[in-house]
């Protein structure tokens, strides 16, 4: 049998793209250079680190990605490794629910009723194309363009539907976001988001700086 | 082999004659109901009726001309699968089918505007984002036509005040996606089931018609995405056939070869998910572990792991990666073992007593209930149904592998699992026939830049992973079609719940949704 002995070049998202995992916690050390609270500052530390080690997911697919979502469960990804194993069937014990497919019309409200039943802190991440902004299926009549037109997305993770090794990266994302949000008071205080509005002049000086450099 | 079809035209008033006549000389599969929008000749509806015994089809068309108010009789009292598949064109077009006994719409909200798979369909008689729950009647519609030619509404409740409903979705681990079953229940025993489907609700087969051809097969992976090669597949033979394009012999046997090896995967996620299901989380792990396996080698050829966008018109996307052969026997050795793959499996889930009482004689269809809700696939030939497309209508590479069609007697749940873990073993078997000897060619035969296909309507079908896996095309001669239906595997499989849930334990209900084997988004599509 002849085959082709070149095998298929496959165009991928520059992997230089993955790459930056320090800007939150070198945003942290800059910010802490000048000294801490003695007391309150370790045990933020110990709450955000015990919280991002153990996000426990809300069963939540609607489509293809939810197989891939299995996928990552299963042996072979295993996320148990990173502390996401345990899925909950029912949002009031789940702390982030993967939004894994297309939000139809029809699911909107459902998806936002869950939402609303999860408690604080809580977060969300927009999984493959279609959560993301519709995706292939951007042009229909029936599909929701995006879920953060319904929801406070964390992490986008693009794909279609992501490979596992993308899903393990876009939840480790959240893990570096779930390590800081004690020093940015983003937990439990949704309605005030600081980075809004009222963001401190001192905060956006040190954005820009932070841009410059 | 042209697959053009040319229906049978049949003015309304004798629509209902003419199928009864038609099931009565053994046509007694419908398998298709397609609702069309023909513009200035008016809706309407082709049937597509297939003889169980040896597989040939006829189809009928009935047309409506009054655009404001159609109306054609229901063909219900024929066969039960028509109850959804009438519901679905309500929903689409508006057409209104006299005497059947619940109008209402099955996909879309309850409160939508207007009926999207109109050509003149406004996209933005409705808001994008509803955040308002959806209003569900309990009032099923039935009309039915007075004497001065004007309809009339009857309302009837779908459940009585004794009824005690139960939910069950649309957020369900176990209802495999988002589907809505109100359940009423007597004590733990289920008295009927409602679904309500359309929570991942596309749009596909309107989003087609404004596609090229090329494009639209980009959507057919992500319907039924664990038969993914296989609706694929069905399109572009479709297609090519429609256009007289004949494959190369080495197309043919890749695409079976990729077929079996979707079925594989798909029947290995089925005993995982129903393992999960049930409780079994290690039958599960193991399940994934081989189907890995799959993914690895489509990985390796396509680049893709799910979602694979293998099948091209005129051909395939990639030719075989050199590791193809030798990963394919791995493959078929692993499955084989003496002590891992199958022998595994049966080992930690099939002789497990708690499954074994969960399944036997739970949730039995008899062959004449399979045949009159259409269940194709696993589901159908587990209760004695012999329905396989492989062998009745032989497509590409089939008609030269030996292979048998699996069937059972019994209609239980069991049987339905043990259909899909023997057809596991039948596809390693065609696999193996063909692998050694795939013959020379080209991958792609040359196609035009813009690919036209000629007027006239077209029908095509495969044996997927879940049973007959049609598509209806119509063409007006255009480089994108005027209608694309797909014959869902799912929504006979959904419509079907009702009947083999009844009386049963709503424990019983997961098992047998379970060993059915739905797919949401291909229901829905």
């Amino acid at each position: 049998m002849a085959v082709n002995k070149k095998a298929p070049v496959i165009n991928n998202i520059p992997y230089e793209e993955f790459k930056d995992n320090e800007t939150l916690e070198q945003l942290i050390q800059e910010l802490n250079a000048g000294g801490v609270n003695v007391c309150v500052a370790p045990l933020d530390k110990l709450i955000d680190w015990g919280r991002s080690n153990s996000l426990w997911p809300l069963t939540f697919a609607t489509s293809c990605c939810g197989i891939e979502f299995m996928a990552v469960a299963a042996a072979r990804y295993d996320m148990a490794r990173f502390g996401f194993e345990i899925t909950r069937n029912s949002p009031r014990q789940a702390d982030v629910i993967l939004v894994n497919g297309t939000i139809t019309t029809k699911m909107a409200p459902v998806l936002k009723r869950l939402y609303d039943q999860m408690a604080d802190p809580k977060y969300v991440v927009a999984i493959g194309g279609c959560a993301i902004s519709g995706g292939p299926f951007a042009k229909s009549y029936h599909v929701v363009k995006g879920v953060d037109k319904i929801l406070p997305v964390d992490v986008y993770c693009p794909g279609c539907p992501p490979r596992p090794e993308s899903f393990l990266y876009g939840m480790m994302q959240l893990q570096r976001k779930v390590l800081v949000e004690n020093f940015f008071v983003t937990t439990n205080r949704k309605e005030h988001d600081p980075y809004d509005k009222a963001m401190d002049e001192q905060y956006v000086e040190l954005l820009n700086a932070q841009e410059k450099a | 082999m042209s697959n053009q079809i040319i229906p049978v035209v049949v003015a309304a008033a004798d629509l209902h004659q003419h199928l009864a006549t038609l099931k009565g000389e053994g046509y007694d599969f419908l398998e298709l109901l397609t609702g069309v929008d023909w513009g200035e000749e008016g809706l309407g509806v082709v049937y597509s009726l297939t003889k169980t015994s040896d597989g040939t089809m006829t189809h009928v068309k009935s047309v409506c001309a009054d655009r404001e108010n159609p109306y054609i009789d229901s063909v219900t009292d024929l066969w039960d699968v028509a109850n959804i598949y009438e519901r679905e064109v309500f929903d689409f077009y508006g057409i209104k089918f006299l005497g059947h006994p619940d109008m209402r719409r099955v996909f879309l909200r309850e409160d939508w505007q207007g009926y999207p798979l109109r050509k003149d369909y406004d996209e933005s008689s409705n808001s994008d984002i509803c955040l308002e729950a959806e209003p569900i009647s309990d009032m099923a519609v039935k009309y039915t036509i007075k004497g001065d030619g004007t309809l009339h509404e009857e309302r009837t409740p779908i459940f009585t005040d004794d009824d005690y409903v139960v939910n069950i979705g649309p957020q369900h681990p176990s209802t495999h996606g988002v589907l809505h079953f109100r359940t009423a229940l007597d004590g733990e025993r289920i008295t009927k089931i409602d679904p309500h489907l359309g929570y991942i609700h596309r749009g596909i087969e309107k989003l087609s018609e404004g596609y090229t051809y090329p494009q639209t097969l980009a959507l057919t992976d992500r319907m039924d995405y664990l038969g993914a090669m296989q609706t694929r597949h069905a399109l572009c033979m479709c297609i090519e056939q429609a256009m007289g394009v004949e494959v190369s012999d080495r197309v043919k046997v890749i695409r079976t070869i990729m077929d079996e090896l979707q079925r594989i995967d798909s029947h290995l996620l089925f005993f995982s998910c129903l393992a999960q299901d049930l409780g079994a989380t290690t039958a599960f792990l193991y399940g994934f572990r081989d189907r890995e396996e799959i993914l690895k080698i489509f990985e390796k050829t396509t680049g893709g792991r799910l979602i694979i966008n293998y099948n091209m018109i005129g051909g395939v996307a990639h030719d075989l990666h050199p590791d193809f052969v030798k990963d394919v026997h791995a493959f078929i050795d692993h499955m084989r073992s003496k002590k891992v793959g199958l022998k595994e499996y049966h080992d930690i889930f099939t002789g497990n007593v708690i499954f074994q009482t969960r399944a036997k004689g739970v949730g039995v269809l008899t062959k004449e209930q399979v045949i009159s809700y259409g269940c194709t696939g696993g589901t159908g030939r587990a209760s004695g149904w012999h329905n396989d497309l492989r062998k009745l209508r032989p497509y590409a590479a089939y008609d030269r592998v030996k292979f048998n069609e699996i069937t059972f007697d019994e209609g239980d749940s069991f049987a339905r699992y043990m259909v899909r873990m023997k057809e596991i073993e039948e596809s390693l078997s065609i696999i193996e026939q063909l692998i050694d000897n795939i013959p020379e060619g080209s991958i792609q035969e040359k196609m035009k830049p813009i690919i036209k296909v000629p007027e006239g309507i077209y029908y095509s079908a495969v044996e997927g992973s879940r049973g007959i896996l049609g598509v209806y095309l119509e063409s007006k001669g255009d480089k994108s079609p005027y209608r694309l239906h797909y014959r869902s595997t799912g929504l006979p499989l959904v419509a079907v719940m009702d009947t083999a849930c009844r009386g049963s334990l709503i424990a019983d209900l997961i098992t047998i949704g379970g060993t059915v084997d739905y797919i949401v988004p291909d229901v829905d599509r």
